[in-house]
């Protein structure tokens, strides 16, 4: 990662948490998991729970599905990192994987519900152009989407506009398949927090 | 307290952390990075990047910024705060456009 401090400006009880992670998963600490332990109190600590609280708070939304719009809001930022570790968990927790690189692929042919892909479509005008209009807004409602569904996919897209941002800036490494399948077991076991 | 407010106020306090509490740039220059606003080289072509195009981003911009006498953990806030601004932003426009297809729902 860059700045050098975030790959050694790390205290001895936290490089001692580090190397547990390392034993017990058999895969390197992803940078991601790094960037929130370092001066936890200036991100980390409200970054954590903002996401946790966007991905796994109560929502209409599923966690497969807030899973594939964090993937697909990454992949509108082209956050390599990001992609890897969301396609991976939302992979895996809708035990679906056709459906996710359907979706990645090619939106509009996708094999996913009407309201879903007029929320990811929303999602990717936004991250894409930083703006949405009320009519866009309305194609979602139409859709059969509930306003509290529109706000709980907006929260999930703040979330990876950060952390995308941040991954490429930082510049996190990309994980092997492997790390990125262990990162996305983690994740629907514990969550963000 | 609604789901979503609950997300929202997790969300501001994050915002208000970075922008207000204690850091090592100053409160002044962190709000220019989170606004993308009044920032002078070298320090507006990193941030620019991060807000616009991030996947850009080298070490090189980090190493002018840094021969500019800005500390890594200067530029860790500073980064930070471009992201979390930018997400703000976006945000903030994403609930405003839904505010006013509901409002306009009502009325008609």
């Amino acid at each position: 990662m860059r700045p050098e401090v975030l790959n050694r400006g790390y205290g001895p009880a936290t490089k001692l948490l580090f190397g547990l992670i390392r034993l017990v998963s058999r895969h390197p600490v992803p940078d991601a998991a790094k960037l929130v332990f370092y001066r936890p109190d200036f991100y980390g600590t409200r970054a954590k729970e903002f996401t946790h609280e966007a991905m796994r708070g109560p929502s209409a939304w599923s966690v497969g599905d807030r899973e594939l719009m964090a993937a697909y809001v990454s992949k509108v930022n082209q956050s390599a990192f990001c992609v890897g570790a969301h396609t991976a968990t939302a992979r895996q927790a809708y035990q679906d994987e056709p459906k996710v690189a359907a979706v990645l692929a090619d939106l509009e042919s996708a094999p996913v519900e009407d309201g879903l892909r007029a929320t990811l479509r929303m999602l990717g005008q936004l991250t894409r152009e930083g703006k949405v209009g009320a009519d866009d807004m309305r194609r979602v409602l139409s859709a059969g989407v509930s306003r509290q569904q529109v706000q709980d996919a907006l929260a999930v897209c703040a979330a990876f506009n950060v952390t995308g941002r941040l991954a490429e800036a930082f510049g996190f490494e990309v994980l092997s398949p492997e790390g990125f399948e262990a990162g996305a077991k983690y994740l629907l076991k514990r969550g963000y927090r | 307290m609604p789901n979503d407010d609950k997300k929202r106020a997790a969300y501001r306090a994050l915002q208000d952390r970075i922008l207000n509490g204690e850091g090592r740039a100053s409160p002044e220059r962190r709000a220019r990075a989170f606004g993308n606003a009044g920032l002078s080289p070298p320090l507006d072509g990193l941030l620019g990047k991060v807000v616009t195009r991030p996947t850009q981003v080298t070490d090189a911009d980090f190493a002018a910024a840094r021969a500019a006498g800005f500390s890594d953990d200067e530029l860790f806030e500073l980064v930070i705060c471009a992201a979390v601004g930018q997400s703000s932003r976006q945000y903030d426009a994403g609930l405003a456009a839904l505010a006013d297809a509901v409002a306009d729902e009502r009325d008609g």
